[in-house]
């Protein structure tokens, strides 16, 4: 009896793994936004191969053979969301010994089988910047991850560049958070935190000139330094900061050290940057922002403005949403686009805010964050307007792959909670699960 | 299920007197709250000046009188006393032409937060504003909430922008007894004029938030049950001299004069709570109950109501097993419960009870008992259903008036009436 289920298995698995690679699935009769183009009303997606092979009017896209078609009965397509700033998976970055630690990686403490993974797949999010956390002024390196299923390693969440090299930003702190009065070598003071991190980039400065000056010479190379290499690929513009900066000031002295240096960088949580948004906008950086119910918490925050999206936007500022998980929660993260709507952000902005804005932010403009041909199949599907809270997320599909099926019960309780929702994850075995069959991608 | 903490308690009158130079005064507090894209000021010149109370004709598109069904174009009056004079139809309802007219799409009970900390935790969340927890001792039902209310604290303010005109605030869940809790509208500049219940319960947490730090006691569970027992069965024996106020509020306790507001998160504390109740003939509203729905037929067939969690609290520690549909599932054994804001340690300083019923009416919960559930129904468990909780003549002229459906996250609330004065037309 056993060996019969083990066959029917098998014969199932390898079916699917048939239908998952080699033929195109074709979502019809959806209305789909998306986010760069007007919103289609009746629209076909077609995936095939993890790519999105077409999109666009049912009446101009070509249905070929031998696809898979699937009707989405008016509901509506777009694409996955982009959270600029979390911290699911129970990652970790510096330790206390010191305040700027650019060596440290969240890559070497991702849990992949985090229940809060799963959370994230519930709320729609498909690529996240997974970061630590904000009581250093650099508390190491960013991982930037796709939430595909069946993980067993960190790698099978990473994102490539196109040299090969896996994508990710720095994390860094100003303000209150990273000031630790009497902390050893920590900073006391703003102007303190600020000199700190002058002085490192000074001395990545000087580490830079001695790569450029020993040129092919390997001999003259200054010795391997793991915080200095980071820091010159921030100098050199290839590793985005990604900056927690909250008051008006601190955000300032952000644009200040961004001049200086000339690294690339993008502002998060910026509570306060709609007292400062023509500043911002002229310095060209781009605000990933939180939304909160309410101001204070923290000395910070008490000037937590609900416009401060629709009033950085209005000024020109690119601007993208996070959850900061677990501040806010990933399932929850499309009410952000609605609370800033409510406070007069345009509903195509407050959109973008979430897909496009944020893959921008990630330098993966090209790859994600709208539904257009050549990208990543990365998208999901909602019981009605993205903006309203009766709206569920029904689907989240990474690289042409299902990822969340509300309508599967172990799925379901993870979108609402529940007795185990806890719980760290279990493998599925599905049709995508490459991993459980000798790891072909 | 009879509602609990009425009658007994002393109503402390609210009614505002009212002073032009106060009302400056929080004209300025509004400005300094309101700055943004959406920012509306008071208009202190619509205000009549020279009478104690307003005069007050909302007419709205869709009324939720939370009593009967839906009135479409309707009226409500609110008098001179602040106190609801009529609801009705536009046809039913005539509107004296000395009455200010106030329009609205949909018009709603002032909502009640059945349970929060503001007034007491400051939205600063320094130490110098924080005054919901007094960690000296594991165990102070005599610590009174009223002594620590700051009615102008920032976040009243700014739930009542969101139409939150009554909430049940208190000592936080943080300590086996942490102190008393009280209730007040979200308006008034001194503890005197904002509250309504001086002391409505006494706060009992069980469970790892009830555990206390450092070794001492209670570390464990069956230690929190343990003090517990031995506090009620010594205040049984009090009589009350000489006067000690621990024994003096076990007493009410006993008497069944002040319910006990038991925060139990995992299934095991709720059950503890409802043993322990039993044993002493008790009143108790139980809080929190993140596991309440692995014990649904328990909780009912005790009787006893429910505060339940934010619908969004976050889903971790004692918490891991929560479900947003909670909500809907306790309806649906007919039990009684409310929303709460809850207790926040840190950002966001207080949830808003619109967005946590909105959440749960997006899970299952129908809008109606969503609504019901942070209006009459918390008005119930509160003991305080024949004054606030729903638009009926008589009760208080506590108004919530929205721009569309309340739970939409894009409707704005576009002002708040606590007792016949309009305290907020800030458009959130």
């Amino acid at each position: 009896m056993k060996k019969y289920i083990y066959a029917l298995v098998f014969v199932f698995l390898f079916a699917c793994s048939i239908i998952g690679q080699e033929k195109a699935i074709a979502f019809i009769n959806a209305r789909i936004i998306p986010i760069v183009g007007e919103p289609i009303e009746q629209g076909v997606l077609i995936v095939q191969n993890g790519k999105i092979i077409a999109v666009g009017d049912a009446r101009t896209v070509r249905l070929m053979a031998n696809l898979e078609t699937i009707d989405m009965q008016g509901k509506i397509i777009m694409p996955g969301l982009i959270d600029s700033h979390s911290h699911i998976g129970e990652g970790s970055g510096a330790d206390g010994s010191s305040p700027i630690q650019p060596d440290v990686r969240l890559l070497d403490s991702l849990n992949v089988r985090a229940a809060s993974l799963q959370r994230a797949q519930a709320g729609g999010i498909t690529t996240v910047n997974v970061m630590p956390g904000s009581g250093h002024l650099d508390s190491g390196q960013t991982l930037y991850i796709k939430l595909r299923d069946g993980a067993v390693k960190v790698d099978d969440l990473l994102i490539y560049d196109k040299a090969g090299n896996y994508m990710g930003g720095i994390k860094f702190a100003n303000g209150t958070n990273s000031i630790r009065p009497g902390g050893g070598n920590f900073p006391g003071t703003r102007s303190k935190s600020a000199a700190l991190v002058r002085e490192q980039f000074i001395k990545a400065q000087e580490y830079k000139a001695k790569i450029v000056k020993a040129g092919d010479d390997k001999t003259k190379m200054p010795a391997r330094d793991l915080a200095m290499e980071a820091l010159v690929e921030v100098l050199d513009r290839k590793r985005v900061v990604h900056f927690h900066t909250h008051r008006h000031d601190d955000i300032l002295t952000v644009l200040r050290l961004q001049k200086e240096f000339g690294f690339r960088v993008v502002l998060h949580h910026v509570s306060e940057g709609w007292k400062v948004a023509e500043e911002i906008a002229a310095a060209k950086v781009p605000a990933s922002i939180i939304m909160i119910d309410s101001p204070g918490g923290k000395l910070e925050t008490v000037d937590l403005n609900y416009a401060n999206g629709a009033i950085l936007d209005k000024a020109g500022v690119l601007v993208g949403f996070h959850t900061d998980d677990y501040i806010t929660d990933s399932r929850l993260f499309l009410r952000s686009a609605g609370l800033a709507v409510r406070a007069g952000m345009p509903r195509d902005k407050a959109l973008f805010a979430m897909t496009m804005a944020g893959a921008t932010m990630l330098d993966l403009q090209d790859r994600i964050g709208s539904l257009e041909t050549g990208k990543d199949a990365d998208f999901i599907i909602l019981s009605g307007d993205p903006l309203s809270v009766y709206t569920h997320v029904l689907q989240t599909w990474v690289d042409g792959k299902k990822v969340f099926d509300r309508a599967n019960p172990s799925d379901y309780l993870i979108a609402t909670g529940g007795y185990g929702v806890g719980a760290d994850k279990y493998i599925h075995i599905d049709c995508f699960d490459d991993d459980l069959f000798g790891g072909q991608k | 299920m009879k509602a609990v903490a009425s009658g007994q308690l002393s109503v402390v009158s609210h009614f505002l007197r009212l002073y032009a130079s106060r009302l400056f005064v929080l004209a300025g507090i509004f400005s300094l709250t309101a700055i943004g894209a959406f920012a509306q000021v008071i208009d202190t010149s619509k205000l009549v000046f020279g009478e104690p109370y307003f005069r007050v004709a909302i007419k709205g598109e869709t009324i939720w009188t939370m009593a009967g069904d839906n009135i479409k174009n309707g009226v409500v009056l609110i008098g001179a006393g602040g106190k609801i004079e009529a609801v009705g139809t536009a046809e039913q309802v005539k509107i004296p032409a000395n009455y200010r007219v106030i329009t609205a799409k949909v018009v709603t009970p002032g909502l009640i937060d059945a349970h929060s900390v503001i007034g007491l935790n400051g939205y600063l969340n320094q130490p110098n504003d924080q005054m919901a927890l007094d960690t000296s001792s594991s165990i102070q039902p005599e610590l009174r909430a009223i002594d620590s209310y700051n009615a102008e604290e920032f976040l009243i303010g700014w739930v009542r922008q969101f139409g939150v005109t009554t909430v049940h605030t208190g000592h936080q869940p943080s300590a086996l007894v942490s102190g008393q809790t009280m209730i007040a509208k979200t308006f008034g500049q001194t503890v005197d004029e904002a509250t309504i219940v001086p002391t409505a319960m006494i706060a009992v947490t069980l469970g790892e938030s009830g555990i206390a730090p450092g070794g001492k006691a209670p570390g464990t569970r069956a230690k929190q049950i343990a003090m517990l027992r031995n506090e009620l069965i010594k205040a049984g024996n009090y009589k009350g001299e000489p006067r000690d106020l621990k024994s003096e509020m076990w007493k009410k306790v006993l008497d069944r004069e002040i319910p006990l507001l038991v925060t139990a998160q995992r299934s095991m504390d709720i059950i503890n709570a409802i043993r322990l109740a039993k044993e002493f003939n008790i009143k108790i509203v139980l809080d929190g109950v993140a596991e309440a729905h692995m014990v649904l037929n328990e909780i009912k067939q005790s009787g006893f109501p429910v505060i339940i969690h934010p619908t969004m609290a976050r889903a971790g520690g004692e918490t891991e097993n929560m479900s947003m549909e909670t909500a809907a599932k306790l309806k649906q054994a007919g039990i009684l419960f409310a929303l709460q804001s809850g207790y926040e340690g840190y950002v966001p300083k207080t949830r808003i009870v619109l967005f946590e019923a909105a959440l749960a009416a997006a899970n299952g919960l129908a809008t109606r008992d969503a609504l019901a559930s942070i209006t009459i129904d918390a008005a119930k468990i509160l003991g305080l259903d024949n004054r606030i909780g729903s638009l009926e003549k008589g009760k208080d002229g506590d108004i919530a008036m929205y721009d569309g459906d309340p739970f939409e996250y894009t409707t704005h609330c576009t002002g708040t009436i606590i007792d016949g004065r309009v305290v907020s037309e800030t458009i959130r």
